[in-house]
């Protein structure tokens, strides 16, 4: 699940805040926003093996967290993603050159993490090879934010006792592969609703998701300027 | 996990908006401003095109399309049509206004007098938005058209505020950091003297003579007490210039008193220079 601090405001500003639960709050967000990019981001472009990157991975954050990196961001300078990448980088130079087995742990427990669920998506992308790192990390952090703006909906849904209106979502947007999306006739019968029913709550699925994307965007963002930028990335 | 033919399905829902059961057919890409994309587009039931603006930002609501709805004036696009896309994004519809971006305009080769004329007629603009109490926020040559006809138009009111926002919108950092006003930069709530040093900063690029680079940079002092305390008088000044009078941010040394009264009375000075030169020669030539 999508753990996002109750504030909705941005992560990267409540880091440098001053009340510890805060700023902890904040961490634990962000990792949930980027662990998995980072995961596969370090398999990939540092070959490193499952358990390996799973180490750095941990290893990352924990020193993130310990050292404090993240609050020396300047939104001024670069996009976060963009930061935390070049972060990440020397980071795992450093861990390779020094040769050190990172430790998980260390005081510091983060929040729990399902290496295995990554992996096994890497399995399934089956990727030859990545020419452009730098893409390769926005698409799996796009992938992310989806997924965490569906967990939202979800949760939304639920609560209002809307559980149709995700469940179209579900089947037909979110559909693994083209040739299994049902049609909007298949998915009245299957949901005992009227097709018009299917294309309204649809619809009304869309936009709380694009609703529920750029709320979650804005909270990775470290300025207006860089969630304007963002979103007209996201628009094309 | 979203696969990647649902993350491309998610990601189509962010590039082309769905207009689909709205009289519009979208064309082309106008241009982009601080708060959407704006798309050429066909009015199907009118059978006209229209510059349809499609908003992103959710908690902007129709801001704009309000301030443009409530400022009725020849130098501001007016609105035609407002409402909700079906994937929640909102729209609305404006005069298609065919020219080109004040920036382009002047890089096309315009007389002093010209360009000073396009100023006056965006001042006007802003001062009756200010009259309104709204604050563009985002001036700059390139939310200025100059239409066929020769029309002024102040586009991108997206990031205006008006005296009804709550403060943290009024204060929220938006505009182009080479037209914003220091207090504006840092973030705090501004009133109309932001947009004063915004034209400011545009004039600066318009004329490069003395006088008007003194009004440029009066407009454009960091505090906005010392700024043209409002749109009116900054226009003022540039009226006086254009008419050959002394400028008030202009402390005018004798020369320049003189060429400047030289420069205005150009044709009556010419003509004495000419009586006076025919006497002397007929009075020479009748000695002779």
């Amino acid at each position: 699940m999508c753990a996002f601090p109750a504030t909705r405001h941005s992560i990267v500003a409540a880091m440098r805040g001053t009340q510890p639960d805060d700023r902890r709050a904040a961490f634990d967000a962000l990792v949930t926003a980027y662990w998995k990019p980072v995961f596969k981001y370090v398999r990939l472009k540092w070959h490193a093996s499952a358990e390996d990157a799973a180490d750095l991975t941990q290893g990352f954050f924990l020193k993130a967290y310990e050292k404090d990196f993240f609050s020396a961001f300047d939104a001024s300078r670069a996009r976060f993603r963009t930061y935390l990448r070049t972060c990440l980088d020397g980071f795992v130079a450093n861990a390779r050159k020094a040769d050190a087995r990172l430790k998980r742990g260390g005081g510091v427990t983060l929040i729990p993490i399902d290496f295995g669920e990554a992996e096994r998506e890497l399995q399934q992308q089956a990727i030859d090879r990545v020419d452009d790192f730098e893409a390769y990390f926005r698409r799996e952090w796009l992938r992310s934010l989806f997924a965490c703006a569906a967990g939202r909906l979800r949760e939304a849904c639920v609560a209002r006792n809307r559980e149709d209106r995700f469940a179209v979502f579900e089947q037909y947007d979110l559909a693994p592969d083209d040739r299994d999306r049902p049609t909007y006739a298949e998915l009245a019968r299957r949901l005992r609703l009227s097709q018009a029913e299917v294309t309204n709550e649809l619809a009304a699925a869309r936009r709380e998701f694009r609703r529920l994307v750029l709320e979650a965007l804005r909270e990775q963002c470290g300025s207006d300027e860089e969630f304007e930028a963002e979103s007209q990335a996201l628009s094309g | 996990m979203i696969s990647e033919p649902a993350l491309d399905r998610l990601s189509a829902m962010f590039q082309g908006p769905d207009v689909t059961g709205t009289r519009y057919q979208l064309l082309s890409v106008l241009g982009r401003g601080g708060m959407g994309v704006v798309y050429l587009a066909r009015d199907t039931v009118l059978d006209r095109e229209v510059a349809l603006k499609i908003v992103e930002r959710p908690s902007e609501d129709a801001n704009e399309a309000r301030i443009l709805a409530r400022l009725e004036h020849p130098g501001i696009v007016p609105v035609h049509d407002f409402g909700e896309l079906p994937d929640g994004r909102l729209f609305y519809a404006m005069k298609r206004v065919r020219g080109d971006r004040l920036d382009r305009w002047m890089a096309s080769g315009r007389d002093l007098s010209e360009r000073l004329g396009v100023f006056l007629r965006v001042c006007e603009t802003v001062a009756f938005a200010h009259a309104h109490g709204v604050v563009h926020r985002d001036l700059k040559p390139e939310n200025v058209m100059v239409g066929e006809f020769g029309e002024v138009l102040v586009l991108d009111w997206g990031v205006a505020t008006t005296p009804s926002q709550s403060a943290a919108s009024q204060r929220r950092i938006v505009g182009t950091t080479e037209y914003m006003a220091p207090e504006q930069a840092r973030g705090e709530a501004v009133d109309h003297r932001a947009d004063v040093f915004a034209l400011g900063a545009m004039l600066e690029s318009i004329a490069e003579l003395a006088p008007v680079l003194a009004i440029a940079r009066k407009a454009r002092s960091d505090e906005p007490a010392s700024r043209y305390q409002d749109v009116q008088s900054l226009a003022a000044d540039v009226s006086r210039f254009l008419a050959g009078r002394a400028v008030e941010a202009h402390r005018e040394r004798l020369v320049d008193r003189l060429a400047r009264f030289g420069r205005r009375y150009r044709l009556p000075i010419l003509l004495v220079l000419t009586y006076l030169v025919a006497r002397i020669l007929l009075l020479w030539l009748v000695r002779v």
